[in-house]
Order: C-alpha cells, then sequence, then structure tokens
C-alpha cells in the first residue's frame, strides 16, 4: 500500500484551497466594485473561463507560460533558481486554476446577496469601505464563501488533465489520487486502484458532510 | 442654517427635482408612495449622487455639482434610520449601536450605556437583531444612528415596518424622545397624522417634483394644490366653474354661492373641510351656504356616523360625505327636510 499519492493530493488540494480562497474573494470585491460595466464583463470572463475549458487545455496553456523555454519559465529558472514544470509546485498550481472560478463565482454570488441596504447603512454610519468589507459584507456572506471554499477543496482534489500536462506522474512527487489511480488501472493492478477510489470516496463523503454541517448551522444562527 | 436641498437626477423612466429650504426643526417630507421621497433622501445622504444641483446642511456643503463638491457618505455625519432598520444582523445589539466607534471597549462603554439608558434597551445588550420586536428593532436603529452625534437625523418611513396597534404607542414615543434631542430632524412619510403630530415644517412631494414647501399647519389648512389635498385627506372635491365674476359654481354636487372678495382665476377646484360642515333640519341661514340634501347611505364607526348626502336639485351629481358625531345625530330627524350647512371657512380652493 502506497500512501504517499494521499498526501500529496491533501497537501496540494489544501495549499491550492488557501490560495484560491483569498484571491478569489478579493477577485470577487474587485470585480464587483468596478463601476464601468465593460471592464467589469472582460475580468468576469477571465476570471470564470477556466470552469469551461478541458483541463487538457489549461495544462497546455501553462506549459507555455511555465515552460523552462517560455520567458516567465527561463525567468523563474535562471534568477529564481525556481523549477514549476514537474515540481510538486505545479500541481498546486494547476489545482489552483482549475478551481479558481468556483471560488469566485460563489463569492460573487455570496456578495451579490448581502442586503444593499446594509451597506448603505454602514456608510452613513461613517465605517471606512475596508471596515465595511471585513465586519459587515464578508461575515454575511460566509456561509457562501465558505460553501466555495469546500467545492474548491473538492474540485482541486480531483485534478487530473491540468495536473498530468504541467506536474507529470512523478511517484512521490506529483503523483496525485487522479493520477495514482490511472496509472494503477494502466498497469492492470486493480485492487491498488480500488484502494484509492475507495480514500476519495471517503474524502469527498466527508467534505459533503462538513458543508451540510455548515449550512445547517448557519440556518439555526438565522432562528 | 438648516437644510438646503436643490436638487436634479434623472432615471429610467422618473425625473426627480427637489428644492427646499427647512425653516422648522422638524421637516417634514411628505408624499405617496413611489414619489421620490427616499430617493431625496439617499441624495442628502450620499448614497445616491444627484445629476445637478446643491445640497447644504448648516453652512457645510455637502454636494455641489457646479463646484464638484460630493462628499462621502462616511463624511457627512447624518444620522439615518432606514425604512427596514437596516440592523446587522449577524451583530449582537450593543455591537450594532456601537460599530460605528472606533476606540477601546472601556472606552466606548460609557456612550453604549447612555444609549441602552435613553432607548431603554437594558437586558437586550447580547441579542440579535432578529430575538427582538419592532419597536425594540427601531430603537436600536435609532441609537446606533444618534451614537455618533450627528448633525441631522433622518427617519425614512419609521413606522411603515409596524403593525398598526404597535404603531400609535411607538409614535407617541419617538416624538417625546426626538423632541428632547434638540436637532434637526427629517421624517419622510405618507402618513398625514405623522407629518401633522411631529413636523413644523413641511414639504410636498408629487412625481419626483417638490410642489409645496411651507409651515406644516398653513399647508393642513389650505392645501393649495388638488393632489396635496388628497393625500391630507379631504373627501369632498369639486371642480368650480365661474358663473359671474361673484357667483361661483360647485360643478359635481350642483351647488352655487356668492363670493365676497374676487378669486384668482388659477383656482380650479374646492375642498370642503369635513369638521366645519354641518346636517340639521333647519333652512336658516346665518352667512354660511345651506343646501337641502338628500341622505343615500349612513355608516355607523366608532365615534361617528358617515353619512353621504346629495344636493337634491342636482341628484345625478356626486355625493358629499360628512361625519355625525352620535349625540348630534340623534337630534337630526332624518324623515323631515335635510339641510347642509356650509361654513364659509369650511370652503378651500385649490389648482
Amino acid at each position: 500500500m502506497e500512501i504517499s499519492p494521499i498526501l500529496i493530493s491533501l497537501k496540494t488540494a489544501i495549499v491550492a484551497t488557501i490560495f484560491t480562497f483569498v484571491f478569489g474573494v478579493f477577485a470577487a470585491k474587485l470585480v464587483l466594485d468596478i463601476k464601468s460595466e465593460r471592464i467589469k464583463a472582460v475580468l468576469d470572463t477571465v476570471f470564470t473561463i477556466p470552469l469551461v475549458l478541458p483541463p487538457t487545455v489549461i495544462g497546455f496553456l501553462l506549459l507555455l507560460i511555465f515552460g523552462v523555454k517560455r520567458p516567465i519559465g527561463r525567468f523563474l529558472l535562471e534568477f529564481m533558481g525556481v523549477r514549476i514544470v514537474f515540481s510538486w509546485q505545479a500541481t498546486v498550481i494547476a489545482a489552483f486554476v482549475i478551481a479558481f472560478p468556483l471560488m469566485y463565482r460563489t463569492a460573487i454570488g455570496a456578495f451579490e446577496q448581502v442586503d444593499e441596504n446594509l451597506i448603505m447603512a454602514a456608510r452613513t454610519l461613517g465605517m471606512s469601505e475596508a471596515k465595511i468589507f471585513f465586519k459587515i459584507i464578508l461575515p454575511l456572506a460566509s456561509p457562501g464563501i465558505l460553501g466555495g471554499a469546500i467545492l474548491s477543496f473538492a474540485r482541486a482534489l480531483g485534478e487530473f488533465g491540468a495536473t498530468a500536462m504541467i506536474a507529470g506522474n512523478i511517484e512521490n512527487k506529483t503523483r496525485t489520487l487522479p493520477l495514482a489511480i490511472y496509472s494503477e488501472v494502466s498497469a492492470g493492478n486493480m485492487k491498488q486502484a480500488t484502494y484509492y477510489v475507495v480514500v476519495v470516496l471517503a474524502i469527498s463523503f466527508i467534505v459533503m458532510l462538513l458543508m451540510n454541517y455548515f449550512a445547517r448551522k448557519q440556518i439555526v444562527k438565522d432562528k | 442654517m438648516g437644510l438646503e436641498v436643490d436638487i436634479r437626477k434623472k432615471v429610467k423612466g422618473f425625473s426627480l427635482d427637489i428644492s427646499f429650504k427647512n425653516q422648522g426643526l422638524h421637516l417634514g417630507i411628505f408624499g405617496a408612495s413611489g414619489s421620490g421621497k427616499s430617493m431625496t433622501l439617499k441624495c442628502i445622504a450620499g448614497i445616491i449622487d444627484p445629476d445637478e444641483g446643491r445640497i447644504v446642511l448648516n453652512d457645510k456643503i455637502l454636494f455641489d455639482s457646479e463646484k464638484n463638491i460630493n462628499i462621502k457618505p462616511q463624511k457627512r455625519n447624518i444620522g439615518y434610520l432606514f425604512q427596514n432598520y437596516a440592523l446587522f444582523p449577524h451583530l449582537t445589539v450593543e455591537d450594532n449601536i456601537t460599530i460605528s466607534l472606533n476606540g477601546k471597549k472601556e472606552d466606548i462603554r460609557p456612550k453604549l450605556e447612555e444609549m441602552i439608558k435613553l432607548f431603554k434597551l437594558e437586558g437586550l445588550e447580547r441579542k440579535y437583531p432578529k430575538q427582538l420586536s419592532g419597536g425594540q428593532q427601531q430603537r436600536v436603529a435609532l441609537a446606533r444612528a444618534i451614537i455618533k452625534n450627528p448633525d441631522i437625523l433622518i427617519l425614512d418611513e419609521p413606522f411603515s415596518a409596524l403593525d398598526s396597534h404597535l404603531k400609535e404607542s411607538l409614535e407617541v414615543e419617538l416624538f417625546e424622545l426626538l423632541k428632547t434631542y434638540n436637532k434637526e430632524v427629517v421624517l419622510v412619510t405618507h402618513n398625514r397624522e405623522e407629518v401633522y403630530k411631529f413636523c413644523d415644517y413641511m414639504i410636498f412631494i408629487d412625481e419626483g417634483k417638490s410642489i409645496i414647501n411651507e409651515n406644516t399647519k398653513e399647508i393642513f389648512n389650505e392645501p393649495k394644490y388638488y393632489k396635496v389635498s388628497k393625500l391630507l385627506g379631504y373627501h369632498n372635491i369639486s371642480e368650480i366653474q365661474y358663473l359671474t365674476n361673484n357667483t361661483i359654481k360647485a360643478t359635481r354636487w350642483g351647488i352655487s354661492y356668492k363670493i365676497d372678495a374676487l378669486l384668482n382665476n388659477e383656482f380650479t377646484f374646492i375642498a370642503l373641510k369635513d369638521n366645519l360642515l354641518a346636517l340639521n333640519n333647519s333652512s336658516v341661514s346665518n352667512g354660511e351656504i345651506v343646501v337641502e340634501v338628500a341622505v343615500l347611505d349612513i355608516i355607523e364607526s366608532i365615534n361617528s356616523f358617515d353619512l353621504l348626502v346629495k344636493n337634491v336639485s342636482y341628484m345625478q351629481g356626486d355625493s358629499i360625505s360628512l361625519k355625525v358625531d352620535k349625540k348630534t345625530f340623534e337630534a337630526i330627524n332624518l324623515k323631515d327636510n335635510l339641510f347642509l350647512h356650509i361654513d364659509n371657512e369650511a370652503l378651500v380652493y385649490l389648482r
């Protein structure tokens, strides 16, 4: 029994979720605050597009950016000594890009649900925009945002296509659970594959339970 | 001193054109639903920007399109009580009240306690807005609005979210409290009782335009405009026709009468003040207009009888409604001829 894919997957998904959470929430806030409808539409499209692209396409685009012969990849390698492609960090980048739209979309939805009157009231009370965001908007949108974070985590955990393209399938390094399942099946090790599948099912089940738990907790608080 | 507003704003299918200067302490902004009252308030508070114009509060310019001044709502120091109170649902009563204050908990404490006491919120400090009654929510919202000592307090339909039986006692309570609060207050409402009880000065908004601004009592006494009189509760309104220089006919009721002074011919309507109408069996006039009438309908209400009567010589016309208190009603012989007495003071001319 090889447990390294489980550890790699969990580590990747957790780190990727932290990044998607922070960037997703702030991207949502940024887009909502933009006054120009045209710029808003463009940014919204850019932030959402990974959701509709095939993961292999995203993997391809990431290779274009981070490949060692490309400007950014080369810069990172030569000046920072960092090689992204086929590294563990690449699994995080792939998971981040794929999961980001889910976080961003749910955060926008959650922010839009906050009663505008409350924000206006906060303004007349003299609260700064930053204080309004952290003390009013964020707490009120928290159930939706939390749901988005859990969805992002689940999606990051299941990421396959983009990860395979940019991080490869290196044992003990970039072989995440989905990649491990694929490799075991191609090698004919059905037993080992089943073991990984059960682990994925268990994690997904726990994640959904958690999501329902938080959703219910919010309902109880409302009463 | 005082609030001065002169603004214009166009939004899809609606244009706002408001101009007034508050000459009282308690200003009433009165108008039907959807007439632009709330939008006017939001412009004053800076939540909505007018297209052009000027808003001045106590010599401080809040907005001036010509000078390119537009103070942020945060800096306007206006206390705003929202229609549904807009309490923050995730914060307790004390956090709601003190959220606008920056500083250490110990420094805030005395101010909070003062508010809790003033608004009788003792024991509710740790509750959430959803656990409070409508009246309690209103008091929390008010405490939150005045804890920073605003220059002016704006109340947007403060009683519309309350049950009617609660409303009356809360009205008295709130108005008493605000009378001790010696600052300019703006009350927005479509309820004439509220304006009359609380406001010494009022403006009337109709379809986005401010059409009248004057002392409250004067407007109630002489509404001047047909639309104003309707909203202020005048039921009996008729078009008028000039028969000769000094004879006027109220065409809906078929009543003609002589007038002493020449009338400004801008007036096209006449309204009757309900409390200066009388019904009895006497045809004798002491200078008032007397019309023989037939009773069409009698509805008994709590303190009076509501009657609908028509001019017997013009039965195809409209009826006149009046209230007769129960004692007076008993003295009237309904089987005999009936006469409606319209005091000259009861006549209100409108355009």
